[in-house]
């Protein structure tokens, strides 16, 4: 079975793809009692530290918490306005 | 010492109640005196796994509100004389389960001289799954290798850490243990199901056995007979392991790996 996955060149296994989904769904259900509940407050913070420089919606900016194994990796994704022309 | 356990998973029909039954009556079976509480008021049914249920004459629910004793409530297991079941009620509403009432309910118990209190837990996460797990000590949480069972779980470990009693007095945590339950090594090694080591990944909490997929459970429930007490079956062996690693003894894991059929096998046939 793997000599011939190999040949046919590698496919995933479903097994591997729940691993995958389930690791993915529960990173965003995990907001409270597990994992660290600051994220929407951090949210909250960047976008008025920002907003004191730039003009942003406050959804302009994502927090994310990823783990992957023994590392954590907080991920901030801050989307800029368009800079007006005449500006 | 008493400690209180509760077998509880969120989703249904992963093993909870299978569980309960075989893990109270190993415990009994190692000479413990151990209680087994049935919490899932208006859908009982440990009562027909453990072959009491035309013994029951009081239950849960008349203790709460009065209206029996506890001794008068408590039935005693047919095969073992230190183990004691108090049955969920069938006819009452799940809300007549009150903190309070649970609280006395576990508080006598302890004062009988239990030294295990077994809360099986309803699905779910209403009233009855709540209450079954407030006050525990440790929890068993039986998962299936499949996706819903362990998202279930996930969110069960979360209630566990926020809203238990332990949780909220800022005692220490519950001792949480996974259980997997219907693990078939062969699918796992065809990459058709979530491996225990997946699982382990997912949830992080300790590993206290893993219960193959068999047809004896089925066997055991029409019976009424705990699958524990089934002679030379691969799911009392494993149940009882679960049971010694839970009392603190090393044992290495079973029926975890899938040994392929050799040509002998093949050609001759058996299982």
């Amino acid at each position: 079975m793997s000599f011939l996955s190999f040949l046919l060149g590698q496919k995933k296994t479903s097994a591997s793809v729940a691993k995958d989904r389930l690791q993915l769904i529960l990173i965003n259900e995990r907001g409270g009692g597990r994992g660290p509940d600051y994220l929407p407050q951090l949210q909250k913070e960047l976008v008025e530290v920002i907003s004191r420089y730039v003009k942003i919606n406050p959804d302009d900016i994502k927090v994310n918490l990823d783990r992957q194994d023994s590392l954590e990796v907080l991920e901030v994704k801050i989307e800029m306005p368009q800079a007006e022309p005449n500006a | 010492m008493t400690r209180i356990v509760v077998v509880t998973s969120g989703k249904g029909g992963v093993g909870k109640t299978t569980t309960s039954a075989s893990f109270s009556a190993g415990l009994a079976m190692r000479g413990h005196k151990t209680v087994v509480i049935d919490f899932d008021v208006g859908l009982r049914n440990l009562d027909l796994i453990m072959g009491c249920e035309r013994r029951v004459v009081y239950d849960f629910v008349n203790v709460i509100q009065g209206e029996a004793t506890l001794n008068q409530a408590l039935i005693r297991d047919k095969q073992l004389e230190n183990l004691f079941i108090l049955p969920a009620s069938q006819t009452r509403d799940k809300d007549a389960l009150t903190k309070e009432g649970v609280e006395k309910t576990l508080n006598d118990l302890k004062g009988m001289g239990f030294e295990y209190i077994v809360c099986d837990s309803p699905a779910g996460i209403e009233t009855g799954a709540l209450m079954a797990s407030y006050f525990a000590d440790d929890a068993i949480v039986v998962t299936n290798p499949e996706v819903s069972s362990v998202r279930d779980s996930d969110r069960i470990l979360g209630i566990l850490s926020a809203k238990s009693h332990r949780a909220i007095t800022s005692e220490e945590p519950i001792k949480e243990y996974l259980l997997l339950t219907r693990y078939n090594p062969k699918r796992v090694s065809d990459g058709e199901m979530l491996s225990l080591q997946d699982i382990e990944d997912i949830l992080r909490i300790k590993l206290i056995g893993v219960i193959p997929e068999s047809e004896s459970v089925l066997q055991a429930s029409n019976q009424g007979i705990p699958a524990i007490h089934l002679r030379d079956t691969d799911v009392a062996v494993a149940y009882q392991d679960v049971v010694s690693r839970y009392l603190g003894e090393e044992k290495p894991l079973r029926f975890v790996d899938y040994e392929k059929p050799g040509l002998f096998k093949r050609l001759f046939g058996g299982k």
